[in-house]
């Protein structure tokens, strides 16, 4: 650890944690190393893929691209936090028995994007489902059936959709 | 089976063959409970980081490590020399492509660097971050060398030879003439050609390559927890190059993130990796970061083909032939090599159609750029364009649809078993059947009609089609006859556990695919369990059978049919006990939903969870000579053909803006024929996740090269690759024709849809500029490859 290492505490999926880390460290790192929530994933470390999507104070973030010491203070929430509450249920339930996934390791990322989308639009259409997704990279399924899944959780949230 | 239910295997009461159900595994990774490589944490664990050359090919003259040795963090630093002791070098060649030749490669570069991105030095550190700090700490006396990286110059003579022993830079070379194709081209009516250029582009699968070493000097084990397609062809291979007795190399595969054949290789990395863990008797993690991934995962395709058609007036197709030309890297890929995909090239031009005539020549290079190898759909994507994209060169010419002109030319449905010119033997496909399954479910009539109107609005759609075979559910003659340890044979072992569930263990893996599940699919069907009752174990060495893993569409044909086999035999012996049990003719017995029951009537007589209790705590009560086998073993590889071929037709629909040379995906369909289908939502999702990488090898992805061998664009900003919101809706249909070669009747699916799309998508472009007079032939089309072809550029 060097001189220049600073103390953060930080509220993880609801639980609160402190930690003395390098200012360099990434949250994702932090976040997969030192707290061992390795549910969020290191695809490109440089902001393009969406597999370390993670949510920092309500926000989608590219854990990536976010540094350990930013997060100071924050709420962080993250697929295993997400899982708990239930607050994905829906949509895990929708990629699942569209095979929405395939390798899984976009999934989390991918998830909590779609969260993120439905929230803001709630009667997204396949266009928007297909524009707002377009940071996460998924090389297994060719999105159709992500798209599938995410538009029927909008419909069977009452958000009807839209052509 | 027993006779009793005159039922064939599949279609038992309560098959879930053909059935959509939800893959078991499914919900663990949507959770962010999947342990992928880089999620193990070890005890003691350490990490390496390479320094890499930052040349294409350059002499070592000497490196000095001492200030990085002082680095924090680090434990040890190691060069290709010291590395040379404890790891043997490979050569990359197949005894049955002939003439083949390569030079030995090392974990580490020793004297010489020979692509941009090759290791040659290893840092061991506490962290990774540790190790990586030390690297611009190692002072290394490079000797820049004039690299060789045009592939048409590396092969023309007074080339500099990259590897002076082996005399010049062709690793291997193919020719092949069937059918008198000159006299057939020198009495055709219409000769068409085009030279097509099939960019180089690679994997980007999203878990990067990983590898976690541990070794255990005491009981001389290594265990390696490995990102990986194929984990029994890995311990051979740890096992030989480190020189330890194959059953102490345990190789561990969980999850992996996406492989696509870029995981199924021998990388250098990784066995120094290994190396090390064996050097410092501790566990060792190496994960490739995206920049390194970009320079040392293999390369594939980066083809340029001439061909040429010949037809006669009608509209008969008489002849082909082709001039392959395709550059490899360094090395050849050790141990599948680099000379498949053109062999593949060669195999499978023309491969859809009746002509008889057929000449070819390919030829594979060294050059000073990053290795090629085996990606998915290998040499289909290359051979599709080429042949679809001179018959519709043709049809162009001859002023025919070519919907119609296939239709014309393409192998009758009932003509096989049909041999193809280059020999291979198709056991049975449906190109018809499929065509007009296509034409229907994409509207063409309408499509056409609707393109026509909008052509006088001056919007230019285009509609290409692309008829493919695919390999699949290879047996031994793809590898294991050329000298190469890689099972062509998997098997599974099946085992009733006391409460009355089934545990399968077999040798095919999963990346994604849905293998698991396909599995517990057939177990649960050939057994008669509920499938909740089913626990697949897959990609553990020590634990599964011996097996070839999941690679040219083998996983449902060959591991399904092993896992079928096995099933059965269970069955029978469960049926035999549970005679034993109610004194009733095992015949007249039948398993289903877990319960023995009359086969006549379906009335219920035992749990199987009774059975389970007798045979396991109570064996005391059975008759003295009866001893239940409640674990069985079967295994299975396809000895019919040296493939089953699987064929399909695509269709893609598209608009291309000839201000911007922008191509607008409006539609895509894929009609495709696997044979028996076991889970109609994973094939489904097999081909659309295949289309889309075709679609990204057509439209943007390419490994740019400046004349230094140096890759422009090794990241993903600059490197593209399919997002969502370029991408269509994907129409998927099939037609189904089981193999005979296995009762299962499964053949594979998993490279059709790579195999056809950037055919489809090039017949579509140059559909829709035909009206322009322009044409394209060159992948990736990019803006700039369109506008130049419309001379705007």
């Amino acid at each position: 650890m060097s001189d220049h290492a600073q103390d953060v505490t930080l509220i993880v999926n609801g639980e609160r944690v402190t930690r003395r880390v390098e200012p360099r460290q990434h949250l994702i790192d932090f976040l997969r190393h030192e707290l061992e929530l390795t549910g969020a994933h290191i695809g490109c470390e440089h902001g393009v893929c969406g597999a370390c999507t993670v949510r920092v104070d309500g926000e989608i973030v590219r854990g990536c691209l976010f540094l350990a010491v930013q997060a100071d203070g924050c709420r962080v929430d993250t697929i295993e936090g997400l899982t708990e509450s239930g607050e994905l249920a829906d949509l895990q339930k929708a990629f699942v028995e569209r095979n929405a996934l395939q390798c899984g390791f976009c999934t989390p990322g991918m998830l909590i994007a779609s969260a993120a989308l439905l929230a803001q639009t709630p009667n997204a259409s396949r266009a928007d489902i297909r524009a707002y997704l377009s940071g996460n990279y998924c090389r297994c399924t060719g999105y159709h059936a992500i798209v599938d899944a995410v538009e029927t959780v909008a419909r069977a949230r009452g958000g009807m959709g839209r052509k | 089976m027993t006779k009793a239910d005159g039922l064939s295997p599949l279609d038992r009461p309560n098959s879930y063959i053909g059935r959509t159900v939800p893959r078991p595994n499914a919900r663990r990774l949507a959770e962010g409970r999947g342990q992928y490589v880089d999620d193990i944490k070890l005890a003691r664990l350490t990490h390496v980081a390479f320094l890499r050359s930052p040349y294409a090919h350059a002499r070592i003259k000497r490196i000095d490590s001492t200030a990085a040795a002082k680095s924090p963090g680090v434990l040890r630093i190691v060069t290709g020399r010291e590395m040379k002791e404890v790891c043997t070098p490979w050569v990359g060649v197949l005894s049955h492509l002939k003439g083949m030749k390569s030079a030995p490669q090392y974990p580490l570069a020793i004297d010489r660097a020979c692509w941009q991105g090759e290791a040659v030095c290893a840092v061991v550190a506490q962290t990774r971050a540790e190790a990586e700090d030390a690297l611009p700490l190692i002072r290394v006396e490079w000797e820049e060398l004039i690299p060789v990286t045009d592939a048409a110059k590396a092969a023309a003579p007074g080339a500099l030879v990259i590897h002076p022993e082996l005399g010049d830079n062709i690793a291997f070379q193919r020719e092949l003439a069937v059918g008198e194709p000159d006299a057939a081209f020198a009495a055709a009516d219409v000769v068409v050609e085009e030279t097509f250029h099939i960019g180089r582009h690679t994997g980007v699968t999203l878990e990067p390559r990983s590898i976690l070493a541990d070794y255990n000097r005491a009981e001389n084990q290594l265990t390696v927890y490995h990102s990986t397609q194929a984990p029994h062809m890995m311990q051979g291979i740890f096992a030989k190059h480190l020189g330890l007795p194959e059953t102490n190399v345990r190789v561990i595969c969980r999850d992996v993130g996406g492989a696509f054949g870029i995981k199924v290789h021998t990388y250098p990395d990784e066995m120094a990796a290994v190396a090390l863990a064996v050097m410092l008797g501790r566990p060792v993690k190496f994960v490739a970061d995206r920049f390194e991934s970009f320079v040392t995962d293999i390369h594939a395709r980066d083809h340029v083909v001439k061909g040429r058609i010949a037809l006669s007036k009608d509209g008969d197709i008489k002849a082909f032939e082709i001039d392959d030309l395709t550059g490899i890297g360094p090395y050849s890929v050790y141990p599948r090599t680099s000379g498949i995909e053109a062999n593949q090239v060669v195999n499978l031009v023309g491969g859809p159609y009746k002509h008889k005539a057929y000449k070819a020549r390919a030829r594979v290079v060294f050059q000073n750029k990053t290795v090629m190898c085996q990606y998915r759909a290998v040499g289909h994507p290359v051979a599709c364009a080429v042949t679809e994209g001179l018959v519709d060169l043709a049809a162009r010419k001859l002023g025919q649809d070519p919907a119609e002109l296939r239709r014309r030319n393409l192998i009758p449905d009932d003509a096989y078993p049909y041999t193809a010119p280059p020999g291979l033997v198709f056991e049975g496909l449906s190109h018809h059947r499929s065509l007009d399954k296509l034409l229907e479910l994409m509207d063409y009539k309408t499509l056409r009609a609707e393109q026509a109107e909008l052509r006088k609005r001056g919007i230019h759609r285009g509609i290409g089609l692309a008829s493919f075979i695919e390999v699949t559910n290879p047996s031994a003659a793809f590898y294991g006859i050329g000298g190469a340890r890689i099972s062509a044979q998997d098997g599974c072992t099946i085992r009733l556990d006391p409460s009355g569930t089934v545990t399968c263990a077999i040798g095919v893996t999963e990346q994604g695919q849905g293998t698991e599940a396909i599995v517990a699919q057939i177990a649960a069907t050939a057994v008669g369990v509920p499938m909740e009752r089913v626990r697949v174990i897959t990609g553990d060495t020590e634990v599964t059978p011996y097996g070839g893993g999941t690679w040219a569409s083998r996983g449902a044909g060959i591991g399904g049919e092993a896992t079928l086999q096995a099933g059965k035999a269970l069955r029978q012996n469960v049926l035999a006990v549970a005679g034993v049990m109610l004194q009733a003719d095992p015949g007249r017995l039948d398993i289903r939903d877990g319960k023995i029951v009359d086969a006549d009537t379906g009335t219920e007589r035992m749990p199987l969870e009774e059975l389970g209790r007798v045979c396991y705590f109570r064996p005391d009560t059975l008759p003295k000579d009866v001893q239940p086998e409640l674990m069985v073993t079967r295994h299975y590889v396809q000895k019919d053909f040296a493939f089953v071929f699987t064929n399909g037709i695509q269709a893609s629909h598209l608009e291309v803006d000839t201000d911007t040379g922008f191509v607008k995906l409006l539609g895509h369909w894929c009609v495709e024929d696997c044979g028996t289908v076991i889970n109609p939502q994973l094939v489904d999702e097999q081909i659309r996740g295949g289309v889309v990488q075709g679609l990204g090898a057509a439209l943007f992805e390419q490994c740019v090269y400046d004349d230094q061998g140096q890759m422009r664009n090794a990241n993903m900003a600059d490197y593209l690759v399919p997002m969502a919101a370029e991408m269509p809706d994907i129409q998927v249909a099939h037609v189904i024709t089981p193999t005979r070669s296995s009762e299962l009747g499964a053949k594979g699916a998993g490279e059709a849809g790579t195999a056809g799309a950037p055919a489809a998508v090039m017949n579509a472009i140059n559909d829709a500029l035909a009206p322009l007079h322009a044409r394209v032939a060159a992948q990736p089309f990019t803006p700039e490859i369109i506008l130049t072809a419309l001379g705007k550029a």
